[in-house]
């Protein structure tokens, strides 16, 4: 099931930088994610994983650099954020409603009409199916996450932005989450995902965040 | 407008789910409007000239309790995020909570008040006008508040900053909505206290979602 709004083309940043707490997290940094590939983030705690992510997703702005979006500058947030589906640390699912309800408003505020199929398709595409009527307040951590990342099937978009969407998931979630990855890239999606353990995605590029960090001047005073 | 609606009607739903965030609101109204009464003695022209600066200081006071509930928890569970990546305007997404906001809380205050201010002894004259001007007043408190609590997202104590950022710029509701029922008790004509009031709203309309979507907009980044 594909919408209007599934429109692959490759996206790619040049020159970013970024500041946090007055510190520079990285600089210098490109990429490139083209229609079925998946990009790796990489990195120790802190070297800005995370901050990268919500660059990308247009959260946050680069302290320099430019995003590209299909060779056109990125430059209006909200026609950006319609491109894309962004999973953080924080699940953002209401707990006094059920995880059917979750799902469909977002559905409804991301894509218009909510649409009883695909919700049901993306809670069976994480073994949720069951849960539907369940209230979200009695899920343990993991079911939480499992259903902040079938909001990302519920309403499709070409990017997923998922910030280390492995944890604190059982084996058989991660089995599944590898599969919705799969199935979306076969239709040309696109995922960037910050991760300690890939093992979930065949065939990714891998951008190591290490190599950007600023702050870090060690490997070049060691020549001299 | 199909956003706005998906939006408000989810908050209001939120809201009647956990009504008890609401009722507080109402319940503070009541309990700080009956504080009056046995503090200054229950002399019947002494409350009459205070009642309707007591039921509107009294009002603004509980919804500036409820105002944080606009934007805080769901910057705190992520939601924030979501609703800025959502492909809506920031001002859209503003105004729906806000218009949520008002119903859950507005609404109840001025159902309450003509009650509370009986209990004020407020002059029959009164009455009309007291419950005209809060429905003009109120949602100018609530866009006004909104963007007070977009602004304190993420800052530590952040409900004392709030109440000294909005606080004053209530003065001039304040102002106009108990002129507008003091006319009404001495039988002047209310219309340009409660059209500064329509006007006043008017001009909370049409500046505060732009100011509060760009403090959303800081807030997440």
């Amino acid at each position: 099931m594909i919408d209007d709004q599934f429109v692959p083309a490759a996206f790619t940043g040049e020159d970013l930088a970024c500041h946090r707490g007055g510190r520079l997290v990285f600089a210098g940094l490109d990429f490139e994610v083209s229609p079925g590939n998946a990009l790796v983030l990489r990195g120790a705690n802190g070297s800005g994983k995370t901050t990268l992510l919500r660059l990308m997703a247009s959260l946050a702005r680069p302290a320099t650099g430019t995003l590209f979006w299909g060779g056109a500058v990125v430059d209006d947030p909200e026609a950006h954020a319609r491109r894309l589906r962004f999973v953080g640390h924080l699940d953002a699912i209401k707990l006094a409603q059920t995880v059917a309800e979750n799902l469909v408003f977002w559905r409804a505020l991301w894509c218009g009409p909510a649409n009883e199929k695909i919700v049901g398709e993306a809670m069976g595409a994480l073994g949720m199916a069951h849960l539907a009527d369940f209230p979200v307040r009695h899920l343990s951590a993991g079911q939480r996450h499992r259903l902040a990342l079938a909001r990302v099937i519920a309403a499709p978009a070409p990017l997923w932005l998922l910030d280390e969407p492995g944890n604190a998931l059982d084996e058989k979630s991660l089995a599944a989450l590898s599969q919705m990855i799969t199935v979306h890239r076969a239709r040309g999606g696109m995922v960037i995902f910050a991760s300690h353990g890939a093992a979930f995605v065949n065939d990714s590029e891998t951008l190591d965040l290490g190599q950007f960090a600023a702050t870090h001047v060690s490997h070049w005073s060691d020549d001299l | 407008m199909n956003a706005f609606v998906i939006l408000a009607g989810r908050d209001l739903r939120l809201a009647l789910r956990q009504s008890g965030d609401s009722l507080i609101v109402v319940a503070f109204f009541a309990i700080a409007t009956v504080l009056f009464p046995f503090g200054v003695g229950p002399e019947a022209a002494v409350l009459a000239r205070i009642a309707v600066g007591v039921v509107w200081v009294t009002a603004l006071l509980a919804a500036l309790l409820s105002l944080d509930r606009i934007f805080a928890m769901d910057f705190e569970d992520g939601t924030l995020d979501q609703l800025v990546l959502s492909g809506h305007p920031l001002p859209l997404v503003v105004l729906a909570k806000v218009a949520a906001h008002w119903l859950t809380t507005g609404v109840p205050l001025i159902l309450l008040s003509p009650i509370l201010a009986v209990t004020m002894r407020l002059p029959a004259a009164g009455y009309g006008t007291l419950i005209l001007a809060l429905v003009l007043g109120t949602p100018t408190v609530s866009l006004i508040g909104a963007v007070g609590a977009a602004l304190v997202l993420g800052t530590r104590r952040g409900g004392v900053l709030l109440s000294l950022l909005v606080l004053p710029l209530y003065v001039p509701v304040l102002i106009f909505g108990t002129a507008a029922v003091e006319a009404a008790i001495i039988g002047r004509p209310t219309e340009p206290m409660l059209m500064v009031l329509g006007g006043l709203a008017l001009l909370a309309l049409t500046l505060s979602p732009w100011a509060a979507g760009a403090a959303l907009r800081q807030a997440v980044e």
